[in-house]
């Protein structure tokens, strides 16, 4: 009967604490090593890192066509991709949503918007929606600055592009930008993880 | 009778409260339509919504027009601000749809919707700097709920369906 009490104990704290969990924050934290990926582009080739041999890292941004935050940035994603790209960290955009959810976001979408706005980055779909949740990404959009290291795609920083969605020429400090640098000159990343308001990933 | 007098005193009261943007109800019609006056901060000037100075208990949902699964669940938050005024609770809307379409979207959505908890707008781009003070949590995601009281204070990153939203406020009334 003690064990029976025990056990009911047990499974009530469970329970208790499965709807407390709120708190946790699955996915990686600056230092962690990211995983690598195979995604289908908008040009109908598999994507991975690793095919990227002569990078330094990655900015990874899990992005989309709908989310109007996503929108604002879109101009701002495809400049870092033209400045960083050249110095070894190209943008490797992620599309995370459930696309029978959000139709607008579908891989035929993906390619009109692409088109349209001139990107010059790969645009992957998580068709699966495996690889989001592995990186922790919650919203679009979201950055994950990787560096490469021997032991791998190291996470670097984590957050928002910048401090102001709304307006490109408003904006005071460039997180991203200064994450990128620092790795370039080989100095600390002083702000390796910021937050941003951003459409909650559909699954 | 009593009970109906009663019952008309609290439409009056709701109807007052609420319905301040809408035409008062005019047989002929002759009464002009108020332009809405939606209340528009920065987050200093949102926090007084975020910090308890009463016995209230408060349900303060961050949602924009433009997102979908926050539109799916305001009907929700509605119902619990109706279902719940007598039990001194109070549901407030913080909006987060772009300055730029506040007369487009925000305040026809309002008035076509006839939302009756308080909608106020947050505007202040550097958001890196007041997510953490809104929670610890949040990682910036829309939509998000805060549920707080003088006594307790908990943070929600998703969505709700009704029931879920009446119980989580059920912890802080009972």
């Amino acid at each position: 009967m003690k064990t029976m009490k025990l056990l009911f104990a047990f499974v009530a704290i469970l329970t208790l604490s499965a709807f407390t969990s709120v708190t946790t924050e699955p996915g990686y934290s600056v230092g962690d090593m990211a995983t690598d990926f195979k995604l289908e582009n908008i040009d109908g080739r598999m994507i991975s890192l690793s095919d990227y041999s002569n990078a330094k890292g990655f900015i990874v941004v899990f992005t989309c066509n709908t989310c109007p935050y996503a929108v604002a940035y879109e101009d701002r994603i495809n400049d870092l991709n033209k400045k960083y790209a050249q110095k070894g960290y190209p943008v490797i955009a992620i599309m995370p949503n459930n696309t029978d959810i959000k139709p607008g976001d579908n891989l035929e979408a993906m390619k009109v918007r692409a088109q349209e706005k001139g990107f010059t980055f790969p645009y992957l779909i998580d068709k699966n929606q495996e690889i989001f949740p592995q990186y922790g990404a919650t919203k679009t959009p979201h950055v994950y600055v990787l560096q490469k290291t021997n032991k791998g795609n190291q996470v670097k920083y984590i957050g928002a592009i910048d401090d102001n969605y709304q307006d490109a020429s408003a904006v005071n400090t460039k997180y991203v930008e200064n994450a990128v640098d620092a790795l370039l000159q080989g100095k600390d990343i002083k702000e390796p993880h910021t937050k941003a308001i951003g459409c909650s990933i559909k699954i | 009778m009593k009970k109906i007098l009663v019952f008309i005193a609290l439409l009056g009261i709701f109807s007052c409260q609420n319905n301040k943007s809408k035409e008062p109800i005019a047989e002929n019609n002759i009464v002009e339509k108020q332009p809405y006056a939606l209340e528009v901060h920065n987050f200093d000037g949102i926090q007084p919504y975020l910090t308890s100075s009463d016995d209230k208990t408060y349900v303060v949902n961050f949602w924009a027009t433009w997102c979908a699964p926050c539109v799916k669940e305001l009907p929700y938050f509605e119902q619990l601000g109706t279902n719940f005024k007598d039990k001194n609770v109070e549901v407030i809307l913080i909006s987060l749809d772009f300055p730029n379409q506040y007369e487009s979207k925000l305040i026809p959505f309002i008035e076509k919707n006839q939302l009756q908890s308080k909608v106020v707008a947050l505007n202040d781009p550097d958001s890196n700097s007041w997510i953490p003070k809104v929670s610890d949590t949040w990682t910036g995601a829309l939509p998000a709920t805060l549920i707080f009281n003088a006594k307790d204070r908990k943070f929600f990153e998703k969505s709700f369906d009704y029931s879920e939203l009446e119980s989580e406020l059920q912890h802080f009334i009972n």
